[in-house]
């Protein structure tokens, strides 16, 4: 608080980012924690108190997402192409919706953020160092939720929602024999980068295995704080829909 | 950065694999590509395993940049990271195969080129920089230095004709005029260019010579640098037509 926005390491040259004025808010979490669901109930939450919100999501970006899901396709990928096709996307997304966003006062909750791509690249590489270096253009977020899980439960509820997948069973890294042994080897090494960067980067960590009820309290608790003072400094009220009273409204 | 973990940074120091790697730079109508594919006939001639590769040209990403281009919403940051994108899966699939094979691999163009032009766009120096670190040092890099008349004249007179939108840096809004705007554009790329050439210690030819003469001199350089360079032999011949049908690239469709 109080040193205005950020870049994580180089930032944009071009770009100074100290009139970004609204909240950058990330959901960090391995797949299938439910991250989306509790996003989209954050920002009904949000909504309803007045508050203006977008929200942006991995491989989302008009620029990228067909292009990531192509080269999905295709079963040889190293990890420098990958990782670069997420910051491509990633960039993309951080220019065009969240640095204006932003400038206009918004709040912006990031469903995964820079953080999975460390946690992806190192994974593979073992050299945390580059791939933070290639994400230095991006803006330290105001919080990160990390929803934790342990590969277990993690495999369980998969299994019972989607199933798993190719990518999501790291299976390009040739770690089990089989879909689940890669699956949950894969996902226990992710799980422990995030453990790492937990700790480094002070992210706020609640178990996921909890009730949904109880994880959503946590994330709302989290994120009251920062929109008070949010509001003070000139956080976007945008009217609240007829018939619905803004708890906070009266300044 | 802190971390316990050593750096796996490549570019700055000689790669340990057998073969060769020669790349060419130079701002578009300095004739390094000409010479480039001179190069390579004398080369196979000689009975050289030579595999040719060029910058931007991977499937991977060779439609969003067009996507990109066409809807004009790349930014000099997305722009710079889909080149890099292009690099990494080219260097993957092109590049350290066929060095890790004992081939002589020529390159038109190189991380230099992105150096050279993002800068000019904007965007950090350090930064792409350190993008690029994962890339294998050229045993020889080229640059063809050209003054900037030379480059239009060349360019207008030839086959192209006509300067194309990004050569040109007309995303930069500098000039309305196209050939104004690459004059411009180009010339903060030559001198960029010029920092690059001390900084990496690049081969600077005379662009403005007559196209044998430039020739020459290349080939003396290279001569040199293959002297203790021993060729993998058995193999067929030309085949870098074929070389990775099997593996299956991804295509993008």
């Amino acid at each position: 608080m109080g040193k205005g926005r950020q870049y994580f390491g180089d930032g944009l040259a071009y770009l100074n980012p100290s009139d970004l004025k609204g909240k950058l808010i990330v959901i960090e979490g391995t797949d299938g924690v439910g991250r989306s669901t509790h996003i989209e109930l954050l920002q009904e939450w949000l909504e309803v108190q007045g508050y203006g919100v977008i929200t942006t999501g991995w491989t989302r970006s008009s620029l990228m997402s067909k292009t990531i899901d192509i080269a999905k396709q295709g079963n040889i990928l190293d990890h420098w192409s990958l990782s670069l096709l997420y910051a491509t996307d990633f960039a993309d997304r951080l220019e065009h919706q969240i640095i204006p966003a932003l400038r206009s006062g918004f709040v912006v909750l990031a469903d995964r953020y820079i953080y999975t791509a460390f946690a992806r690249d190192t994974v593979r590489s073992g050299d945390p160092a580059w791939i933070r270096d290639v994400f230095g253009f991006a803006l330290v977020p105001d919080l990160v939720c990390y929803l934790r899980i342990d590969a277990d439960t993690l495999a369980l509820r998969v299994l019972e929602s989607n199933g798993m997948n190719y990518w999501e069973s790291g299976m390009d890294m040739r770690v089990g024999t089989d879909l689940y042994d890669s699956f949950k080897k894969y996902q226990a090494q992710l799980i422990e980068e995030f453990d790492k960067m937990a700790e480094e980067f002070k992210f706020e960590v609640v178990d996921a295995r909890k009730s949904f009820e109880e994880i959503q309290e946590f994330l709302r608790a989290k994120i009251q704080p920062l929109l008070r003072n949010g509001r003070n400094r000139g956080l976007t009220r945008v009217p609240a829909p007829a018939g619905v009273e803004a708890s906070t409204e009266g300044s | 950065m802190t971390s316990p973990a050593p750096r796996l940074v490549t570019f700055g120091q000689p790669h340990p694999f057998p073969g060769k790697l020669i790349i060419v730079e130079g701002i578009d109508g300095s004739g390094k590509s000409t010479q480039l594919l001179l190069l390579q006939k004398w080369l196979e001639a000689q009975g050289f395993n030579v595999f040719f590769t060029e910058w931007n040209s991977s499937d991977l990403v060779k439609e969003t940049t067009k996507k990109g281009k066409k809807t004009k919403s790349l930014t000099p940051t997305t722009f710079s990271l889909l080149h890099a994108t292009d690099f990494a899966s080219r260097l993957y699939h092109h590049i350290l195969p066929p060095l890790k094979a004992g081939m002589i691999v020529l390159a038109d163009r190189y991380a230099y080129t992105a150096f050279a032009r993002d800068a000019v766009r904007g965007v950090s120096r350090s930064w792409v920089r350190k993008l690029y670190s994962f890339g294998v040092q050229p045993d020889l890099a080229f640059y063809f230095k050209v003054p900037i008349d030379t480059a239009i004249a060349r360019l207008l007179g030839g086959t192209r004709g006509q300067f194309k939108y990004y050569e040109a840096g007309m995303d930069m809004g500098i000039s309305q005029d196209v050939t104004e705007s690459f004059r411009i554009f180009q010339t903060r790329i030559l001198s960029e260019y010029d920092k690059i050439v001390d900084e990496y210690h690049l081969t600077v030819l005379d662009a403005t010579k007559e196209i044998e003469e430039q020739q020459d001199d290349m080939r003396a350089v290279v001569t040199k640098a293959l002297d203790h360079y021993k060729p993998k032999r058995g193999g067929y011949g030309k085949r870098s037509a074929v070389f990775w049908r099997r593996f299956g690239i991804p295509q993008s469709e």
